[in-house]
């Protein structure tokens, strides 16, 4: 009896959703392929036809190609990677407060005073009226207030 | 424009990031949050450990302190652009 062939493509499979899974980390830095995941999509998508000629060929042609366990085990995997990383951007990055009671567009800012880096005290008035450069007379033209989360 | 960053980090934390990533704008600490909820901004239970932190939000202020634009975004990957920023500024000009 021949030796049957490796089954390849079952490897190759799971290492694209692996790769579409981690490239997503760095690629997130940059807004065109932060909104819109494409490239984890498309190795996502190579992937998955990848595993799927491996089990094909584990299971249709198993005289000729290796695999019958290893096939659904890689599959699953795989499918598990791309189950994730959707589950992370279409339910978890989504999980925000509405924010429903927020300040509107034409309304005034609510005043507030807090201490800054050098710990000093900063109300929004300051900020509004204070110039920009030191020695200068002109106030901002306007402030954007920038919430983040911080680094707690 | 003045850009002013607000959140829960301390004074300390702040001036680190700074130092560290060379910000020269103004960091704001909210340590209690007050602002943020005033501002309806509290995400509960969200930072590390479960701290309540603020999600993230910006508003565009003229001189006189009215709002004029206003960016909640429903997804925690997807922020402000800087340049949409500058493009809502350059009308207040």
């Amino acid at each position: 009896m021949n030796e049957r062939r490796r089954n390849w493509h079952l490897w190759l499979g799971f290492l694209l959703c692996l790769v579409g899974f981690v490239s997503y980390l760095p690629l997130a830095r940059f807004p065109l392929t932060r909104d819109v995941p494409w490239v984890s999509y498309l190795f996502f998508a190579a992937g998955l036809f990848s595993l799927g000629i491996g089990l094909s060929r584990a299971f249709g042609r198993p005289e000729q190609f290796r695999g019958k366990i290893l096939a659904p085990v890689l599959s699953l995997l795989g499918l598990l990677v791309v189950g994730m990383f959707c589950f992370f951007i279409f339910h978890a990055a989504k999980q925000l407060p509405r924010s429903a009671r927020s300040p509107q567009v034409g309304q005034r800012a609510p005043d507030f005073s807090l201490l800054d880096a050098n710990k000093e005290t900063v109300t929004l008035a300051a900020l509004l009226t204070t110039p920009l450069l030191a020695g200068s007379q002109k106030a901002p033209k306007g402030v954007l207030l920038i919430f983040y989360r911080g680094y707690w | 424009m003045r850009p002013v960053a607000i959140s829960v980090d301390s004074p300390e934390a702040s001036r680190d990031l700074c130092k560290k990533a060379r910000y020269t704008y103004t960091f704001l600490s909210d340590p209690n949050a007050e602002v943020i909820r005033r501002y309806d901004l509290l995400h509960a239970g969200a930072g590390e450990n479960g701290h309540d932190i603020a999600r993230p939000a910006e508003f565009l202020l003229d001189a006189s302190g009215i709002i004029r634009w206003v960016n909640l975004t429903d997804d925690l990957r997807i922020r402000m652009r800087p340049e949409e920023a500058i493009r809502q500024a350059q009308k207040l000009l």
